[in-house]
This record gives structure tokens, sequence and C-alpha cells, in this order.
């Protein structure tokens, strides 16, 4: 009972992880129809940002652990809406082309981290009670993963309010069904389109400095491994669909969990096998538009 | 807006100006060479057999496909413009389709639309009362028809020069076509409308002028009345018998293809 | 609805590349233009002429090449010795290696319109599949290849059809999950088959004697360019022929298709299998060529290496496919020699850092192509022709960008 607990409470913590990067990976693509292949960088460089300040403010209180995680998000949306701006706007509406661009960025931005920081993952010390555990139900959960289950769900509810109440999250929804008709409303979409990769970035590089604690560690690859998960992640939620990531991001990361426990370190592999299943009887994932 | 007098001394200006208008989709070539113009008040119908061009051409005046040719709103050359700066200079869009947003509620659809400073809510509100008792509603849940009425508010939402309307009753039960009609009329009152529309007996109850599409081009402009008198014009270009025309049905909405 | 879609998207594909380049094949193959090399059309007279010369232009390069290791050619700043030495003729193999894997991309991409991010498995399953079995099995060498082959045939036909559930960027993300799995079975080294990160030398008790060793690499470098030729020949073979031509028909228009009673689904399939087929080959190549495995060859790394090659070189093109290849090759050594230079590593450390990383520098400039050449290479090369030969009518299209030539299905 207890090993079941432990893995969930993991699963919910890396879910946490794979729905922060994966939450922006949906929006941009359910809005502007763009595969932000350089997400996995905003997330890394969140991460080196986070740890950077981490580094030289002392970084095993919940201050300093606090100020990275606003410096971090902010270091993600700032790397975000330059991207969108610099990049991504000039090739309006030439999907291809942008995705290819974001493969560039992200060739070049991990090339780069490697020069600034080295190859090599750097470790990291959160405040004290992130290595603690807690009991829950006979099992000793690490402190560090109900951290991120928090900060998700907060984010989640940020956003969800961000959707729902605000007039740029009317537009951002309208945008997603049936973006030539918000045009057709008189609305410059593209305003929204920088939002969209700005609060995409920052939700990355909140998740870079979680996942940092998580693991332990920065890499220059560590938006990279994450990013491919955040795919699936989209993929099997729908694209475009803020609840479907947020469910699919549990899902896969419990599964993960359990079939790397149970079935001898097989978990990303039964991941794949889960896609493989929802493309096979339901292509556009479990909440995605149907279009 | 001319008074008779007016109208009678010096041309009015046409709210909208089409020119060499040509425009692809996908490659392919779907308006190819249309000139018309429409005149500044009353209701002017774009005519033609499904598949002709119509909503391209709507389509292509408001830039959301690619057209080359010359646009002038109201005097003013927009075709260079991106759709929200044309649709913002004052022009009120009803796609085929109605195209409603189904997962926000009919007042955030009719929110989203608001453009000016003061929109005119109220009028709004007084032409769609039974919009107004289903705010909280989820679009996508609404009857073809009260979609169709969010579509139009949509458009009459602003102060426009000009509202182009595409196949507004289609799919629509009779009394919903009569209503629809009654509101663009209602509607035209205020502001010229160019009326994409098969149900030939709505065009002749509403429409003064008529431009008619044939294979992407234009092939007939004029009176929409003495087009719809005409058996023969009516034959060729819309492929329609002459009783569709004139029937009192308003269900009809001839055998166009 | 008139116009004669295979028709001209054969023109678009045919005309936008020079044929293919060996003239000293026995059999004419058959394309949509009919019996090439024969008596001029009628209202076409230049295009032959142009073709044979261009024929005759490709056979001339490929004989240089094949006599290459027997000459003394020095090219300083490209080669690193003459190109008999061993170094420089590893280096000229391992471009024609990539030359060849990026024109099977441009069978996905180019040809089909799909934009994989999973190449690199079928890649990988050549080289690891290959080094694997004879690592175990005492079987001689072409058994051994036929062996993997079989097994990335049916890889490829189980990823293809649950991918192609999908298309456009979705099939994209589907494709480089499917390669990431693989990538991590080569990490995890089951059973210590893979070698995992290490890699996994190749044994050489079962192979030729002429392929093994440095002394070798000249056999090596032939078996390269002869991968090449035949890759370069089959993908023309597949553009020119019916699948070719229905492939590149549900890339511009895939409706269209389906209303022609053709089948969208398996035409982008037979694509995605052929060309998983042609890039384990090369892989297979590969692993002879650097006589080890290693877990690169597997990663979302190398898929994204060729997709920079075809679009440097220009998507749609043949030829743009080969250039990207070598270019990118050549480039990528380059900046490494440089990354690792004196000059470079006593300049600032603002200027220092992103000089010392090669793929900085090709990422930065894979960006600069897509936003303002998007034609890559052969792309702007062609409109600098165009530009020269102003008023003389071209066959050739207009540069495509990799969106004109790709509907995105999003």
């Amino acid at each position: 009972m207890s090993t079941l607990v432990l893995l969930l409470f993991t699963g919910l913590g890396l879910g946490a992880l794979y729905f922060l990067v994966a939450a922006g990976l949906s929006l941009i693509y359910g809005l502007m129809g763009v595969l932000n292949f350089a997400h996995g960088a905003f997330l890394t460089l969140g991460a080196f940002t986070g740890w950077e300040i981490a580094r030289r403010t002392g970084s095993d209180n919940w201050g300093t652990f606090l100020l990275s995680l606003v410096i971090g998000a902010a270091a993600g949306a700032a790397f975000a809406a330059f991207t969108e701006f610099v990049l991504i706007r000039r090739l309006y509406q030439r999907h291809i082309e942008q995705v290819l661009v974001t493969v560039g960025l992200s060739l070049a931005a991990v090339a780069l981290f490697d020069g600034i920081w080295g190859t090599d993952p750097v470790y990291i010390q959160g405040p004290a009670w992130f290595k603690d555990t807690t009991e829950i139900l006979g099992a000793r959960i690490p402190n560090d993963r109900f951290v991120c289950i928090v900060a998700a769900v907060l984010v989640l509810l940020a956003l969800v309010f961000f959707l729902q109440k605000t007039r740029y999250g009317m537009i951002i929804r309208a945008g997603v069904e049936n973006r030539s008709m918000v045009t057709a409303l008189g609305i410059d979409v593209r305003k929204a389109f920088t939002l969209v990769f700005t609060i995409g970035g920052a939700a990355a590089g909140l998740g870079g400095v979680l996942a940092s604690h998580y693991f332990g560690y920065v890499s220059p690859m560590l938006g990279g491994s994450l990013l491919i998960f955040a795919f699936i992640v989209t993929v099997i939620g729908g694209l475009g669909s803020l609840t479907g990531a947020a469910i699919a991001a549990v899902a896969v990361a419990v599964l993960q969990q359990f079939a790397n426990f149970y079935l001898g370190g097989t978990g990303d592999f039964v991941v794949v096998l889960a896609l493989a299943l929802v493309l096979l009887f339901r292509p556009t994932g479990l909440l995605g538009r149907t279009a | 807006m001319s008074t008779a007098a007016e109208s009678r001394a010096t041309e009015p200006r046409p709210v909208l100006r089409v020119e060499s208008l040509f425009a692809t989709i996908a490659g392919q070539q779907v308006v190819e060479d249309v000139s018309f113009t429409v005149p500044a008040t009353g209701i002017t119908a774009l005519l033609g057999r499904n598949g002709v061009g119509k909503t391209s051409t709507i389509k292509a005046i408001i830039g959301l496909i690619d057209r080359t040719g010359t646009v002038e709103l109201d005097g003013v050359r927009i075709e260079k413009e991106a759709t929200f700066k044309i649709i913002r200079s004052g022009v009120g869009y009803v796609p085929e389709d109605r195209e409603v947003f189904s997962k926000l509620t009919v007042a955030e659809n009719l929110r989203l639309a608001e453009r000016d400073a003061a929109p005119r809510r109220q009028l709004v509100e007084e032409l769609f009362p039974d919009l107004l008792a289903r705010s909280a509603q989820m679009a996508g849940t609404l009857s073809g028809g009260q979609q169709q009425m969010v579509s139009l508010a949509r458009a009459l939402l602003n102060t426009n020069k000009i509202l182009l309307v595409d196949e507004p009753t289609k799919g629509l039960a009779p009394k919903i076509v009569g209503e629809v009609a009654e509101t663009l009329a209602e509607a035209a009152k205020t502001v010229p409308i160019l009326l994409v529309e098969q149900n030939l007996h709505v065009v002749r109850q509403l429409a003064e002028g008529a431009v008619v599409l044939s294979g992407g081009r234009v092939v007939h402009t004029g009176p929409a009345l003495e087009f719809l008198d005409d058996a023969g014009l009516i034959q060729r270009h819309l492929g329609v018998s002459t009783d569709a025309a004139h029937s009192g049905n308003p269900a009809e909405k001839g055998a166009a293809l | 609805m008139t116009t004669d879609t295979d028709t001209s998207s054969t023109d678009g594909t045919a005309s936008q590349d020079r044929p293919a380049a060996d003239g000293g094949r026995r059999h004419r193959k058959h394309d949509a233009h009919g019996a090439p090399g024969s008596a001029p059309r009628p209202g076409r007279p230049g295009i032959t002429g142009r073709r044979l010369a261009a024929w005759a232009a490709g056979t001339a390069g490929v004989l240089l090449l094949v006599l290459l290791p027997l000459l003394n050619i020095s090219l300083p700043g490209v080669l690193p010795g003459p190109s008999y030495t061993p170094g420089s003729l590893q280096l000229l193999a391992m471009c024609m290696l990539m030359a060849a894997a990026a024109l099977t991309y441009h069978l996905l991409l180019g040809v089909a319109g799909l934009l994989s991010f999973g190449h690199a498995l079928y890649f990988g399953a050549g080289v690891y599949g290959l080094a694997i079995i004879l690592q175990n099995l005492d079987i001689p060498l072409l058994p051994a290849m036929g062996l993997t082959l079989l097994i990335v045939i049916v890889l490829a036909h189980v990823v293809g059809s649950i991918s192609l559930r999908v298309s456009g960027i979705p099939f994209a993300m589907v494709t480089l999950a499917f390669a990431q799995a693989g990538s991590v079975i080569v990490g995890r080294n089951p059973e210590g088959k893979t070698g995992g990160d290490e890699g996994l030398t190749l044994r050489t008790d079962n192979l030729p004697d002429v392929l093994v060793g440095v002394v070798n690499t000249r056999n090596l470098y032939w078996l390269a360019l002869a991968v090449l030729v035949a890759v370069f020949l089959i993908v023309t073979w597949v553009q020119s022929s019916r699948a070719g031509h229905a492939a590149a028909a549900v890339r511009e228009n895939e409706l269209r298709v389906r209303v022609l009673g053709l089948q969208p689904y398996l035409v982008k399939l037979l694509i995605f299998v052929v060309s998983a087929v042609l890039v384990c080959i090369i892989g297979m190549a590969f692993l002879l060529l650097q006589s080890g495995a290693v877990p690169r060859a597997v990663s979302s790394d190398l898929t994204v290496t060729l997709l920079v090659m075809v679009v440097l070189g220009g998507v749609g093109s043949r030829w743009g496919a080969v250039i990207g290849g070598v270019f990118y090759t050549i480039l990528d050594q380059r900046l490494t020699t440089l990354a690792n230079s004196e000059a470079v590593k006593s300049l600032p450390d603002v200027l220092r850092v992103p000089l010392s990383e090669p793929l900085f520098i090709l990422g930065t400039l894979f960006i600069l192509v897509v936003i303002f050449l998007p034609g890559g290479i052969t792309g702007t090369a062609e409109r600098l022709a165009q530009r020269r030969n102003r008023g003389q009518r071209s066959a050739t299209h207009d540069a495509r960008t990799p969106g004109d030539l790709l509907e995105d299905a999003a």
C-alpha cells in the first residue's frame, strides 16, 4: 500500500512538471497551429536562471527558492516573448516554417547553454525541507513532490481564471476554436499570440526550476527530455485543450511510475504504447477539438 | 445615406467597389476577375449556383483568402490591409454556417464582437429578445436559428459601413427564415448590405440590386426584380426553374446544385 | 477542377530536379515526360537537350568521385588531407552517406509532405540491428543485412501505420515519441546488448576482409558512393512512379486525391516504409564505415540534422538534399575544428562561447535560411539564375518554400 502511495505521489509530482510544459505547448498549438520545438529551451533557461539565483543568494531557504521560481518563470516568459516577436511573427500563417524556426532555435539554444554552463549536470540544493519526507498512509513522500503538485495546481487555476474571466482569455478560447472568425470580428490575434507564447514560456520556466529540484540537477538536456513527454501528453490530452493536458499529464506520469516499478523500468516504453493506443482509437486525443 | 434629391443630383459613391478581384484557395482559382459595386443604401444580392465563388468573393473582400485586385470601401482602398483592420474600418461579417464560438456563452460571443467604444447593446437587445434570455447558454447548444441570430447580432452591435451577409437562411425552418429576413430588412434601413442568398424568395423580398456570379466571374448585374422576373436568365445562371423564383414558398431554395 | 493535378506536380518535381546522374545505366526509367533522351517532344525541344547535358554532367561527377581515392587532390580548409588519405576518404564517405540519408528524408518530406521527427529510428535500427546481429549470431554479412532489413520493414510498417492515423503537426509529435522510445531502449542497454552510452563495437569476424581496417577505407568510400548513387536512383524512380505522383498529389491536396478514389493513407505508408528501408541500408553502411554503433545514430538529434540538411539544401529537390547533406557535414566538421582552434580559444567570452559551439552556428544559420532564404541553397541558386535569364521562359518553378510545399493539415 505504501508503495502504491509513493508511486502515486511521485507520479503526481512528475505529472505536475509535464503539465507545466504541456499547458503552454497545447495553447500555443491550439491557438497558433505552431509546434514549438523550442519550448524545452524555455524550460532549460528557466532552470538555469533559477539555479544562478539560488547560487548567488544561498539556495537553502524558502525566500530564495520562491525568488528563483519567479525569476525562472520570468526568464522563460522573456525568452518566449522574444521568440514569438522576432522569429514567429514574421512567419505569420507559414506554419511549417514556424516549426522549422523553433527547431533551429532549440538547436542553437541548447548549444549556447552547453557553451555557457557546460554539458555536465549541475547539482542543486533547495530548502532543507525538500529533502525531508512526509508520511502519508505509510509512505514516505519526499517533500519536493508536494511543491511541484501545489505549484502546478496553482498555475492551472490561474490559467483557468485567466481564460474564463478576462477578455484576452476569451479571445484565446475563441481563437483556439476558430482563429479566422476572431480576425473577422476585427480582433488582432497577433497580440493574443504573443500573450500565449509568453504564458507558455512562463509556465515552462517555472516548470524548469521545479524540475531542477525534482530531479536534483540542471543540465542543457533537461528541457529536451521533458519536452518529448510533454509532446506525448499534449497529443494524448488533445491539442488545444488545457484540461486535456492536465488529465493526460497526470495519467501519463502515474502510468510511467507504475510501469517503471512493476514492469521493470519500461515506463517510457509503456507511455509510448499508450500514445499508440490513443492514436488508434481516438486520434484527436481525449479532449481535443475534432477538426 | 443620401436623400432622393441628392441621389438624383449626384451619383452617390458606392459603399463598396470591387475591381478585377482574383482569389485562390490552395492554389485553385476560385474568383476570377470579379468587378462590381454595392450602392450605399439598401440590399444588394450576390447570386449564383453552389460552388460558384460567392462565399469566396466575400472572403476575398475582407482578406480571409489570398486575393489580388482592388477593393474600395467608402472610397478607401483596403485590399492591402489585414482582415482585422478591414473589419475595424466598418465591416460587419455574418459568415456562412454562422461560425459562433460553441464553447463560449451567448453573452461572451456578443461581447467578443464589440468593437466600438459604445456598442449598440440596447438595439441588439430589442431586436433579439430571445438571445437576451439565453445570455448564459453555451452557443454550441443553440439551435441553428438561434445561432444565426447570434451571428447577426454580432454584426449589428457595431456601427458599420456595410454588412456582408453570407447565406443567413441556410438550413433554417420557414418561420425562422421569415424572422431573419425581417431582421435584415430592419438593419438595411441604416446600413447597406451585400447579401449572398440561394433562397430566391428572400432575395425578391429584400434585394434592390443583384450581382450574379457564374464560374467565378460576374455574368450579370442589375436590379434584382428585373433579374428574378427573367426566366431565361435565371435558368441560365442559376440552373433553377422559374417556379422556384416566383413561388411564394419561402422554404423553396430552388434546385441549386 | 479541369487542371490535371498529376501533371502539374510532376512538372514541379521532375523539372525542378536535374535528372538522375548515372547516364551509364542500361535501362531508361519511364517518367512522366515520356521516353527521356529520345527524339525531342514537340513543343519542348530544350528540355531533353538540357536533360542529356545534366545526365552527362552527373555521370562525369560520379566518375570523378570514383577516381578520387586514386588522385592527389587537396582542398585545404575542406579536407583534412589529400584525397587519397584515409582521413579525407572517411570524411567524404560520411558526406555521401549523410547526403543519401538526406535524400531519404527528402522522399518523406519533399515528396510525401510527411514531417517526421522519428526518421533516425530506422537509421539507428540499421546501425544497431546489424551490429547486434553480427555480434550475437555467426552469420556472414549479407544474410545479417537481410535479416536487419526484414526487421526494419516490419518496424516501419507498424510504426508508420499507427503514426499515419494523424497528419501534420500531430504526426510529427508522434513520430518523435516513437523514435524516443527506441532511443531510450538503446540507452538502457537491455542485457548489455546495445552497449548503452558507450555504443557497440563492430565485430569483424564474419566480415569480408576488404571492408575491415583503415587500409581499406578506400573500399568503404566506394561502398558509400555506391549507396549514394543507388539511393539517388531509387528515390528518383519512386518520385516519378505512380506512387510518387500520388504522394505528391496527396501532399498538395489530400481531399482531391480521396475524391479520385485513391487511398492517401496507403500511399503515405508506402513512402514511409520505403524511406525507412533506404535509410536503414545507409545505417548499415554507416556501421561499417564507423566500425561501431553510437547512441547518436538513433537520437532525435539525428533526425533534426537530416531535416536541417534538407531545408538548407532546398525542400522538394533531390539535389538540394544531396547538397545540403554534404554542405552540412563539411560545415559541421570545419566548425568543430574551428571551435577547438587557438584563435577561438583566445577570444573574449562573449564571442568565444557561441563560436565554440558548432550547433549554435548551424542552428542560427538554419533560422536565417528559413526566414530569409526559404528555398534553401538550390532555391536561391535558381532564383539568381532566373534573374540572369530574365525573359527566357524557364521550365523550373519559382523557388518553393517549405510552407508552399507542405499543406499544413492542422
